[in-house]
């Protein structure tokens, strides 16, 4: 198992070095740092010396990958590819636009966006196996058939809509919670009550859909049909037999999401004014901060690799025949 | 000749999918396992429904794909010069919804502007009257509701005349009678669904007709501008966006899968790298940092493009692109494994021993076994993709500014909201034109998926 897990982690080294080759290749080759200082500048002040400056103050007055006026190893090292992606490594970002630590920004931002996730995930997850469940037990009947017809429509709203008229519904008319906000402690809890069950409301209908297809696929096998020829209520072959045979193909889709959770969600975060990762993103995109939307890229991709470890792990739990080597 | 037409790239590309989609339908008509299949489809009532929707948007999508520039009125001496601006043949049929232009906000079928303003010869701030909205009624407003109510139902009359006219032709044409157009659900067939969501259509299409006529059917946004031409305007872009991409990222996905599936070794690896690279990205993330920098490359030429409308739809086009080259992994991963599951079958065993060459048994015998998975994954991504496009627009990544469409029109609305009272319209006009876009898009996805996944038809 061990070994195992060592193994899988080297495999991800090849992959991060593609990631943050790309993302150098996108961010540095397509478009030179003179692009890009003439394009934050605007028309106006686009001089020699402001280009420069603006190059200066962000450490991109270097050469590429290969600084030939430096010598003993910082031929490599004095240049913007070691200073800005092969750094990241380390876990050194460097400085947004507004002079802040992006890794020290990143780190303080975390809790609030796992704080708005968590719940919602973890409780998406469970309403949507229990509908589905549901489903399932009344198959084949206008309840089920009802059923799917209300998730494919629920899935066909756009999410905005969901966070527009909830926000409107139950902030403004209703008056219950705050409209946007956050505040640590205690407090927090009016807050994020909303977007939690916004994102829920949200993320029904199509995970309802796709645990139910996965359910009476699992039902429709041979030891489902045994198990009722032993006599067993439809009840607990649901939840003895199905639910824990259809836990593999749920874990692939789930589990790879978990450490994801920590990027929040761009849209809920934005719209209710939550501090966390997601409206850092989607701030930094709207200013067209380039090193804080590659450090993003970055940890995103990072953390989708462990999320692929973890599904593999989780295997080993929820099927002992599963031996990982 | 008074116009100069106009092709943009989008425009072709959309006319050769076009085309290429009724040539497939010919072709699928001779294939005997196809037709079965597509036979399942359109025996299927909710998805002859669906269907039905969709192809009225794609209508109103091609219409809206027809563009034009006008003559300018001549100048004595100078050659014939064309106006900068691009229109297009939706914009030609609703030019009396894009020409009618009020001040600002007005509510739907509203007779006065929306905000209050000081008026000219009074003291009191009033609500000013509209400059077209209700124009016909003249001073005299009290016929307001009386006149709605007869456009209300000059247009219900309308539309079902022209769905009498319609019904009667077919039943003639089919030798069936009448009521069989009627009975859907147990017992009725798929072309009851059609002709029932085509009578829908048609009513709302004539009471959008005679209503919209003089009035401001779903009013009118900040600018003035008329809230159902925007809508309408919208489906083109949402259209797009849904097709394209599948189109772009399709060639790549197809070819990569086969490759990896088929020949292995380290081509198998160094794609399967490439796509766990590429997919190890968060999807908006990596489109976020590509339209960032695509972004760039524009604003740095601004020389390349000759009009906006070119530089919008370059833009347009760049993020069917970028959206494509982020989702073409799924798919190839899908196309992979099924590629590995048929490498080892009895008939691709038996072409390798009669020596076809690799490249023979890839497209003859790998590829048309595949076509269900291309098919499937095209129409299950299209309402994702229309869906996207909304938040992209929303997170700014999006498409120009200036294109019309349902994530641009939800941006600038959003806002309003927030005003006192509220002003809705426009979201909600966005949000009803979306969904049902989209949910037709999923119903017909469904049938397909049902119609082709050998596991679903057992």
């Amino acid at each position: 198992m061990l070994a195992y897990v060592i193994r899988r982690l080297l495999y991800a080294i090849p992959i991060l070095v593609g990631v943050n080759l790309f993302t150098f290749a996108l961010f540095f080759v397509v478009n030179t740092p003179d692009d890009m200082a003439r394009m934050q500048l605007g028309v106006k002040r686009v001089t020699p010396e402001a280009i420069q400056k603006w190059k200066a103050e962000r450490g991109y007055d270097k050469p590429l990958v290969w600084n030939a006026a430096a010598s003993d190893g910082a031929q490599l090292t004095e240049t913007i590819f070691f200073s800005k992606s092969v750094r990241m490594f380390a876990g050194d970002f460097g400085r947004a636009d507004d002079g802040r630590d992006i890794a020290r920004e990143i780190g303080s931002r975390m809790l609030p966006s796992l704080a708005i996730a968590l719940p919602t995930f973890t409780l998406g997850l469970f309403v949507a196996i229990c509908f589905a469940l549901l489903l399932v037990f009344f198959r084949a009947t206008a309840l089920d058939f009802y059923g799917v017809v209300l998730c494919v429509a629920m899935m066909s709203i756009s999410g905005l809509f969901y966070i527009i008229g909830g926000q409107w519904l139950v902030s403004k008319v209703w008056h219950l919670v705050p409209i946007s906000g956050y505040s640590g402690g205690l407090d927090a809890g009016k807050f994020l009550i909303l977007p939690v069950i916004i994102g829920v409301f949200g993320g029904i209908g199509a995970s309802t859909r796709w645990y139910r297809t996965i359910f009476l696929e699992e039902i429709s096998r041979d030891y489902v049909r045994t198990a009722r020829a032993k006599g067993l209520p439809e009840r607990v072959v649901l939840f003895r037999h199905v639910l824990r045979n259809a836990l593999i193909p749920i874990l692939t889709g789930v589990v790879v999401v978990i450490p994801t959770l920590f990027m929040g969600s761009l849209l809920t975060e934005s719209f209710f004014g939550i501090p966390g990762l997601g409206s850092y993103t989607i701030d930094a995109i709207n200013a067209q901060d380039f090193a804080v939307v590659r450090s993003m890229v970055f940890i995103g991709s990072v953390l989708y690799i462990i999320g692929l470890l973890l599904t593999d792990l989780s295997y080993t739990l929820a099927d002992p025949r599963v031996r990982l080597q | 000749m008074s116009i100069q037409p106009m092709l943009l790239w989008s425009d072709i590309l959309l006319f050769v999918l076009i085309a290429s989609i009724v040539g497939l339908m010919l072709w699928a008509r001779r294939q005997e396992a196809l037709r079965a299949a597509w036979g399942r489809v359109a025996r299927n009532g909710v998805a002859m429904a669906a269907a039905t929707v969709l192809a009225a948007f794609v209508l109103v999508g091609l219409l809206d794909s027809l563009h034009y520039r006008a003559l300018l009125p001549a100048q004595p001496g100078a050659t014939a010069r064309y106006a900068v601006e691009v229109n297009s043949a939706l914009d030609a049929l609703l030019a009396d919804l894009r020409l009618r232009a009020e001040k600002t906000y007005s509510a739907p079928l509203a007779t006065h502007l929306f905000a209050r303003e000081a008026l000219e010869n009074s003291t009191q701030r009033e609500f000013p009257r509209l400059q077209f909205g209700g124009m016909h009624l003249g001073a005299n407003l009290a016929g307001h509701e009386f006149d709605l109510a007869l456009r209300l139902s000059r247009g219900v009359a309308g539309g079902l005349a022209v769905w009498l006219l319609l019904a009667a032709a077919v039943c003639r044409w089919r030798g069936m009678e009448f009521a069989a157009l009627l009975r859907i659900g147990s017992g009725g067939n798929a072309l009851a669904a059609v002709s029932v969501t085509l009578l829908a259509i048609l009513l709302l299409l004539g009471v959008a007709i005679s209503v919209g006529g003089g009035y401001h059917v779903f009013g009118t946004d900040k600018v003035g501008q008329d809230v159902l031409y925007l809508s309408l305007k919208s489906i083109r872009t949402g259209l797009l966006i849904g097709t394209l991409t599948t189109l772009v990222m399709l060639p790549l996905a197809v070819l990569l899968g086969i490759l990896a599936g088929y020949v292995g070794g380290w081509v198998d690896d160094l794609i399967q790298y490439l796509y766990t690279t590429l997919s190890s990205i968060p999807g908006v993330l990596l489109i976020a940092a590509a339209v960032l920098m695509m972004q760039v490359v524009i604003d740095t030429h601004p020389d390349w493009f000759a009009t906006s409308a070119e530089r919008a739809d370059a833009r347009l086009l760049a993020l069917c692109l970028i959206l494509g080259m982020t989702s073409w992994t799924g798919v190839a991963r899908l196309l992979r494994g099924e590629t590995l599951k048929l490498r080892e079958l009895e008939f691709v065993q038996a072409a390798q021993a009669f020596g076809v060459g690799r490249l023979a048994i890839m497209r003859r015998h790998i590829l048309p076994n595949l076509m269900h998975i291309v098919l499937i994954s095209l129409v299950m991504d299209f309402s994702g993709l229309v869906l996207a496009e909304a938040v992209l627009s929303y997170v700014g990544v999006g498409v120009d500014p200036t294109t019309i469409s349902f994530g641009t029109m939800i941006n600038t609305a959003r806002m309003e909201l927030a005003r006192e009272p509220m002003v809705w319209w426009s979201l909600l006009a966005a949000f009803s034109f979306m969904f049902a876009l989209v949910l037709a898009a999923n119903l017909f996805a469904d049938a397909v998926r049902d119609a082709f996944d050998p596991r679903s038809s057992a």
